[in-house]
Formats: C-alpha cells, sequence, structure tokens
C-alpha cells in the first residue's frame, strides 16, 4: 500500500516497544506505509531510530517490563532529543508524568470502565484533515490535568482522548486496530530534529 | 447512565472484543483462587488473571463437578487488581455466562477444565457482550468456536499435568492445518470445510490471511520458562498459566520468570537466565499414563 503523503517514508525505521500488548497491530500499519518496523525489547533495539510507539497493553506490565530492561533513561533520551514519538492507550499512560514523565498530563487508567464498556466511536481530531477518525476504545484511560503545554486534539464527552506536546502524540484509542493510517502518517512527517512541528492541518 | 454522553458509542462489537485479547499478546495470563493470589500476580508481571475456584491440579485431585466460582471470590480479586479479570463458565452453561457478565468479568472463558453442562451444545457467544475465549485442540474446534462468537482461542493442552506434551501437539496441529488451507484451491477449501466441520466462510479466510482471525493463546502444561518460550516460538501469541505458578514452590519468581521468558521467547540466553534457579516446579503427571476418563482435552467437541 503506498503513503500518500510522498515523502519516502522507506527510509525510516520506527521501533514499536515490544514488552506486550498490540506491538503487532502496529507494525502492520507502520509496513502499510513503506516504513520499517522494528520490535523494542532492550536498549540497544532504540539504536537509529526515526520515531517510537508505544503501544497499547498492560501498563503494569509494560512498567515491570521497562523496569527489568533498564529501558527508563534510554527511553526518556530519545524521546527528549525529539524523536516522534506516539503512545496508544497504556502507551500514552506510559508517557504520563507517573511513569515516564514525558507528557505532562495525568493519566485516568480504565476511565470508561471494564471491558463490557469498551466501545467504538468517531472521535474529531484538530488538525486532521479527512473527517473524524473512528476510534476502537478497550478499557480507555483518558487525560486528566493537562499542563499548559498540553494541546487537547480530541475528546469523547469532556473527556480528553487525543493530546499532543511537541514530539509526543498520545490518544486513548487504539487506531491500529481501525483502517486509519492518518495518526501513523503524522508520526512518519513529524521531524525529529526539530520540536516544533508543522502542524498535519 | 449514557443518556448525557454525547458522542454515539458502539458497545460490545466484534472488534472491541478481539481487540482486547490483541492487547494481552505476549503476555502471560495466570490462573489465581484468591485476591491475595490476584495481587502476586498482578506485581509479577500477569497481563490478566483467570479467577477460579481450584486450579486444574486440584480439580484433577479432587474431583467432583467442577463449577463456576462464587461470586464474591470473582469480586474480590476484581478489586485486587487493575488488570483484566477473566473467570470459567463450564461448557455449554450459559447461565453462568450470564451471571459472569452481571459481574462484569473481562472475558469468560468457555473451559473444558470445568464439568460440561451440556453435551450437544456450546454457549451462543453472539449472545453476550463480554467476551469469550475457547479451547480448541485442532483448526476445525476453533473455527466452531469462532463461528459461535468466540473472540480469542487458546490451544487446550493438558491442564493441570505440568506436561507441555498435549499443548505442543494441539498447537502444532492447528498451525499446520492453517499452513494446508492456504494451499488448496477453491473446491478444495469447500471439502476441507466439510471435513473440518468449520464454517466455509472461517475457512476461506483463513487460507487467505494464512492466520485465525482472532489472537490465538497457548494453555495447559505450562510448567517452566522454556515450556512458555516453545509454544511461543511455535506460534502462540501468549500464554496461559494454570497450576504451574502457585503450585510451584516460589510463585513469584516463576511468574516473573515465565513473563520474562515470554517476552523474550526468541532469545536463549535470556530464556536460560529466567530458569535459573526457580525451585522446584508443580507436582507434575505425565499424560501419557492418564486413563482416558482422567483426561480434560476431549471435553468439547
Amino acid at each position: 500500500m503506498a503513503s500518500t503523503s510522498g515523502e519516502g517514508f522507506g527510509s525510516k525505521v520506527v521501533g514499536i516497544l515490544a514488552l506486550q500488548g498490540g506491538f503487532e497491530a502496529h507494525a502492520k500499519m507502520v509496513r502499510s506505509l513503506g516504513a520499517r518496523a522494528r520490535e523494542v525489547r532492550v536498549p540497544a533495539d532504540l539504536e537509529g531510530l526515526h520515531a517510537l510507539i508505544i503501544p497499547g497493553g498492560e501498563s503494569t506490565v509494560m512498567t515491570l517490563g521497562i523496569e527489568r530492561e533498564g529501558l527508563a533513561e534510554p527511553l526518556r533520551s530519545l524521546v527528549r532529543a525529539g524523536t516522534p514519538v506516539l503512545g496508544t492507550c497504556a502507551g500514552m499512560i506510559m508517557l504520563d508524568r507517573e511513569h515516564l514523565g514525558l507528557l505532562d498530563v495525568s493519566t485516568r487508567r480504565n476511565a470508561f470502565g471494564r471491558q463490557i464498556r469498551s466501545f467504538e466511536a468517531d472521535v474529531d481530531l484538530a488538525g486532521l484533515r479527512g473527517g473524524p477518525m473512528h476510534a476502537v476504545f478497550i478499557r480507555a484511560p483518558w487525560v486528566a490535568e493537562p499542563g499548559a503545554g498540553v494541546e487537547i486534539l480530541g475528546r469523547v464527552e469532556d473527556h480528553p482522548v487525543a493530546v499532543r506536546q511537541g514530539n509526543m502524540l498520545a490518544v486513548s484509542f487504539h487506531p491500529e486496530l481501525a483502517a486509519d493510517p492518518r495518526l501513523h502518517e503524522l508520526l512518519l512527517q513529524m521531524n525529529g530534529s526539530d520540536e516544533r512541528v508543522t502542524r498535519a492541518g | 447512565m449514557d443518556e448525557n454522553f454525547q458522542t454515539a458509542r458502539d458497545e460490545a462489537t466484534f472488534t472491541v472484543k478481539a481487540g482486547l485479547a490483541e492487547m494481552l499478546k505476549g503476555g502471560v495470563i495466570m490462573d489465581v483462587v484468591t485476591a491475595e493470589q490476584a495481587k502476586i500476580a498482578e506485581d509479577a508481571g500477569a497481563a490478566a488473571v483467570m479467577a477460579l475456584e481450584r486450579v486444574p491440579a486440584d480439580i484433577r485431585r479432587d474431583g467432583g463437578v467442577a463449577r463456576m466460582s462464587d461470586p464474591a471470590m470473582i469480586r474480590g480479586i476484581q478489586e485486587a487488581v487493575t488488570i483484566p479479570v477473566m473467570a470459567k463458565a463450564r461448557i455449554g452453561h450459559f447461565v453462568e455466562a450470564q451471571v459472569l457478565e452481571a459481574l462484569e468479568v473481562d472475558y469468560i472463558d468457555e473451559s473444558e477444565v470445568l464439568t460440561p453442562a451440556d453435551e450437544a451444545n456450546h454457549i451462543d457467544k453472539w449472545a453476550f457482550s463480554v467476551p469469550f475465549v475457547c479451547g480448541a485442540t485442532n483448526l476445525g474446534e476453533a473455527l466452531r468456536r469462532i463461528g459461535e462468537g468466540a473472540a480469542m482461542i487458546r490451544s487446550k493442552g493438558e491442564a493441570g499435568t505440568g506436561d507441555i506434551v498435549e499443548a505442543v501437539r494441539h498447537l502444532r496441529l492447528i498451525r499446520s492445518e492453517i499452513r494446508r488451507l492456504s494451499t488448496l484451491d477453491d473446491g478444495e477449501l469447500a471439502t476441507a470445510a466439510k471435513q473440518l466441520q468449520a464454517p466455509l466462510h472461517l475457512v476461506r479466510q483463513i487460507a487467505a490471511d494464512r492466520r485465525l482471525p482472532v489472537v490465538l493463546f497457548c494453555a495447559g502444561g505450562i510448567a517452566t520458562p522454556a515450556d512458555a518460550a516453545l509454544v511461543m516460538q511455535l506460534g502462540a501469541e501468549g500464554v496461559f498459566v494454570g497450576s504451574g505458578i502457585f503450585k510451584s514452590e516460589d510463585p513469584e519468581r516463576r511468574a516473573r520468570s515465565i513473563v520474562e521468558a515470554t517476552t523474550h521467547y526468541q532469545d536463549p540466553a535470556r530464556v536460560a537466565a529466567a530458569s535459573t534457579g526457580l525451585g522446584r516446579p508443580m507436582m507434575s503427571l505425565e499424560t501419557s499414563k492418564l486413563e482416558a476418563e482422567q483426561l480434560l482435552a476431549p471435553r468439547g467437541w
């Protein structure tokens, strides 16, 4: 499947944290855009990445894994150096103040309820061309107490479910489970060397 | 309570049911019988817990009819952890499943480990909002369960033995039958569907995709980190560990080690490290020495 952006994603390597969770669906999406996907389990896997995805899964498992593998500092250095990062669901939680401390938000885990309250919905995202995004929410968190530098891109009712802060993009839902590659394209279009990334819209 | 919401939500779609299993991938789902065990499992890195009254090894030892757990126990476990909580219903016992749905468990396991309630019919899983995981010994059985609405499949193995041989047999069979379908033409696929006693549309889909349409975990007999890495290398996307953890000498350490080996299943050095100094595994039974009536995997069809 060809990318619509024509930016030559083929030269880009996207790391996907693969300690546990939905990393394969992200890898498939990244490859469908013509970029390369690399599973990240140890710090050495972070070498030479153009972008990083922290997938959904269980945040408790990922927290333990990051600690066990000594990944916290290398991940922080990578993101602070400006590498574009996309966190989805548990990946958003991992970026927050209480976990990696990169994204200036708190998150409320399982905020919409247990699995029986999981849902699909169309969500409007600021700056994303092409209409609302079909979003799959699974035991999803939402953002609480966003800091001043955090841009809210989308909400479900009053609750922020998509945010951006510089090179960090975080969503409560699972773009990799819907056939909509726009957030992955946005990640690949973000310029890692420039923190003030051009908005897609 | 949804009246105040403006966003139109579709709940209980197959995408959200199968999607939760997608988020459990690469993880270890652990059997627990108390809230304390659930907490130990969560702290050791379990991706989910399976709440049940007795682990399979004890069901096997005690005999008698094995049923759904006491709701008080399931609620206690739901309050103790934040990870998904699964619970087992008897094969065909749709009222046990209704009770588990009313308790809002995150996944229902229609399980051969409990005593079957219906010798002809499995639960109509499409009728539920909570997703189901079901066991299978071969591809036809897996596809019949998916046809009935299962959103996740686990190969059955032989629960409560600590013997990996049946898990390997079932997983290899499912995977080789998938590979075989991918070599057949349309006419042959219709015949294959008949032989597998499986819905033709699912047989066609598998032939095209070369994989199940839902996540495939492995269960039944996993006792060591190397067992977990073995089934992951054979194509499992995650593992269920039943008696293997809390019937071992050092459950907390064994749980952590199985989690580590499941993540690093392709790295023998890491599996070696995870296998080191774990103490005694569970008391195990050689499956080939069991009598036919002692086997759990043939339950269901």
